[in-house]
């Protein structure tokens, strides 16, 4: 009976006028014990029937490939012969360690992605921070912030690639006027870590912007006003109410935007234009992403790439652990 | 009575629930497997897929809408990916999976030793399809794709002999010789008085402007006419003793030492506008890259540019058309792919997008179009790659030419070119990297 009653609730969310009438059905009929047993297993068997198929793609395309790269590391497998196939153990990863191009695209990875986060949090926040304020247009302003991270990688990183020629590429252009030498940015390694991060950054800081304005708007506006009445200027507002409120966000993007650097991949190998998985003539913009594409795909050691993949899996499984450190420590601040 | 209906309507909208995940599930099952249909209707009406990199030219001159008129029941669908190094793991992810093959796929000279050494049993047998004669093309090309147990994987489609194109406007600036014959004596034989003119060129060069496009084009050109390339005759590699390898890299470095390059990275968008905007006065000219020149120049070009023999005969790429097994229609696809390789289709290409035909029966009825030969000055296209190529020694393909070549070219000769790293520190550089690439 306790069945009926709770279905007659959750039948009738919050609407008054359901719950007599169901009371009345309750009356006039009792449900047979089959169907309340059919019911009862309705109630357990559904939600899980509603998330199966994302179980399911995940299993076909998440877990499978996962434990078939796990495979694929501890085996000599070319992509000339997938058929053929030998056991090596550990060889992939130690050759991998040993490796000067790995430890290169390890720390090239680690340089781009602070240099591309770091700006692009910062200039976010400060965007997001004045188009809080009451603007005239301030939607054209929010969906224009939105408007690089819809432009394909491809597209964006092309237009830079040609920013950044360095013989007529605009870049040079500009610090030529102000009687800078021309600089071969794809060619520089600090030169080229910088270009690539301008795209990721130009890419990103908008998308980034919109959430922490969405975050922002969630703040309540008393504290503003409080702030304000004891003498707080903007500058102080933004640092003692903006931030700390906003530190749970800033953590979510923080998170989000180390994953996404540490998987960089289409701006480096567009940058790079042809052999752009190599990262330049001397792997000066190699990141992770492109050395596994590079063994895997161009001079197919299908294996050792899946070896790369591997320990992508443990750096960013060790990045988390870190951040979550990090959010701990903070939480206890407070 | 309300409540039976909200009832029933709950209960309803449940199974409408349960049905619309249902056919989710099965939609998008239904979505993977629907590469097998591979687009054959019920009417009989085929669709033969004809995967290629870059310009064919098969396309460009026409040769398509051809074959689908004289055979109504076919439609021929060409898929383009734009670099051969992006279309080739491709190419083996589809061979090895056998799922979303082209029925007829285009094979690169410098991966055809790979292909044929460890997928030749997963390619159809071109050499006993019919009308296929092994005497119209030529014996080398035969022989690069054909296994030892004498199984033919891929006909030749075009091939790269390879000249020197220039620009006259800029030489003549330069106070150098404009006439092609005359140009092709003073260098011929050696590469070295090529680097002279070089020279010569930048003394008085037009302003903004270099001698060549990059050190890599140079590379590529002297390493066209090597005998001894990356590879021996058994398969070893050879690269760091052999005198083809050697000889192109000297001269690659004297290019990117003397200051004599516009140093663009061949195929990237900068060395396309360097095309437009008349940055350098020569590049190696394979045939297929006529076409290409043409295309980036543009209109401003006509007449500018003009072509003369290389200090030595070479060939430079050249591309295969093979059959994979795994395609569903391998029998049309293969009368496609014989079809395609004729010599009076080739001829058309050519006509057209001047890449040069394997097979030298054509080489007597070969014109090149109005509009290349007037791009060219009038250069005599024909009768200069036809030279060439019967000049062309026979040379050993490796089983990673590719990327041997790669590593040299956008490692070692970048380095030294655009880094400004000692020939030696490049050449160090680039032979890691042939060591990473070879997995040792």
């Amino acid at each position: 009976m306790s069945d009926t009653a709770e279905y007659a609730e959750t039948a009738s969310p919050g609407k008054g006028d359901a719950a007599p009438a169901a009371t009345g059905s309750k009356t006039s009929r009792t449900p047979s014990p089959w169907r309340s047993r059919l019911y009862r297993w309705d109630i357990k068997a559904s939600p899980y029937v509603f998330v199966a198929p994302f179980f399911l793609f995940f299993g076909a395309f998440g877990l499978f490939p996962l434990l078939y790269t796990g495979w694929a590391s501890l085996h000599r497998l070319e992509l000339t012969n997938l058929d053929d196939s030998t056991w090596l153990g550990l060889d992939n990863y130690t050759n991998l360690l040993q490796s000067d191009y790995f430890w290169n695209a390890l720390g090239n990875t680690f340089t781009i992605g602070v240099i591309s986060t770091v700006p692009q949090l910062a200039i976010a926040l400060g965007i997001a921070h004045l188009l809080n304020y009451k603007l005239r247009g301030s939607t054209l302003w929010r969906v224009a912030m939105l408007a690089p991270y819809a432009t394909s990688v491809a597209s964006a990183s092309l237009v830079f690639t040609l920013l950044f020629a360095w013989d007529g590429g605009m870049v040079n252009w500009l610090i030529g006027s102000v009687g800078i030498d021309p600089v071969n940015w794809r060619e520089s390694s600090w030169g080229s870590q910088f270009a690539v991060s301008s795209i990721v950054i130009w890419r990103w800081t908008g998308y980034n912007a919109l959430i922490y304005l969405a975050a922002m708007q969630a703040v309540p506006h008393d504290l503003y006003e409080s702030a304000a009445l004891d003498g707080a200027s903007r500058w102080q507002q933004f640092r003692h109410v903006t931030i700390p409120m906003l530190r749970p966000t800033i953590l979510f993007t923080v998170v989000v935007s180390t994953i996404g650097a540490t998987q960089l991949f289409g701006e480096p190998l567009l940058f790079g234009g042809t052999a752009g998985s190599k990262g330049g003539a001397d792997h000066q913009f190699q990141t992770l992403g492109l050395y596994l594409y590079d063994q895997g795909w161009i001079n197919g050691h299908l294996g050792r790439a899946s070896a790369v993949a591997w320990l992508m899996l443990v750096i960013l499984l060790l990045i988390a652990a870190v951040n979550m450190l990090i959010a701990r420590r903070l939480r206890k601040d407070r | 009575m309300r409540s039976s209906t909200f009832r029933r309507s709950r209960r309803s909208r449940r199974l409408v629930a349960y049905a619309a995940t249902a056919a989710l599930a099965t939609s998008l099952l239904a979505a993977c497997s629907s590469d097998d249909e591979g687009g054959s209707a019920g009417d009989g009406k085929i669709t033969l897929n004809v995967g290629t990199f870059g310009v064919l030219g098969l396309k460009q001159a026409g040769l398509y809408d051809e074959y689908e008129k004289s055979h109504p029941n076919i439609t021929i669908k060409e898929n383009v990916i734009e670099r051969n190094d992006a279309y080739y793991p491709k190419l083996l992810t589809q061979l090895q999976s056998g799922a979303g093959v082209n029925d007829v796929a285009a094979i690169e000279v410098s991966n055809i030793t790979e292909v044929v050494q460890t997928q030749g049993a997963k390619f159809e047998d071109l050499g006993k399809a019919e009308g296929v004669e092994k005497s119209t093309y030529l014996d080398w090309k035969w022989e690069q794709a054909t296994t030892e147990d004498g199984k033919t994987i891929g006909l030749g489609v075009d091939i790269g002999p390879t000249a020197l194109c220039y620009r006259k406007d800029l030489f003549e600036k330069a106070g150098l010789p404009t006439d092609r014959e005359k140009l092709a004596k003073e260098w011929a034989g050696d590469w070295d008085k090529y680097v002279a003119l070089g020279k010569k060129y930048m003394e008085k060069a037009p302003k903004g402007t270099k001698f060549v496009d990059s050190a890599s084009s140079v590379y590529n050109a002297v390493f066209a006419g090597a005998t001894e390339r990356y590879y021996d005759k058994s398969g070893k590699e050879i690269y760091e003793d052999s005198q083809g390898r050697k000889d192109a890299w000297d001269a690659a470095m004297k290019v990117a030492q003397g200051d004599m390059s516009a140093k663009l990275k061949q195929f990237d968008p900068t060395w396309d506008q360097g095309f437009a905007n008349a940055k350098f006065a020569t590049v190696a000219c394979p045939a297929w890259m006529a076409g290409y020149i043409q295309e980036k120049t543009g209109p401003e070009g006509k007449g500018q540019w003009d072509m003369a023999k290389a200090p030595a005969d070479g060939n430079w790429g050249g591309t295969f058309l093979g059959v994979p097994s795994a395609g569903k229609h391998k029998k049309e696809a293969t009368e496609l792919a014989v079809w395609l390789t004729q010599p009076e289709q080739l001829a058309k290409v050519f006509a057209k997008q001047a890449s040069f035909p394997s097979t030298p029966s054509a080489y007597d009825t070969l014109k090149p179009s109005a509009a290349t030969k007037a791009y060219f000055n009038d250069a005599p296209i024909t009768e200069i790659f036809a030279e060439i190529a019967k000049n062309t020694p026979s040379a050993v393909y490796g089983i990673k030419d590719a990327q041997i070549g790669q590593s040299i070219t956008d490692i070692g000769v970048l380095q030294v070119e655009q880094q400004g790293k000692s020939p030696d520190e490049g050449w160090e550089a680039a032979q890691k990297e042939i060591k990473d690439v070879l997995g040792q």
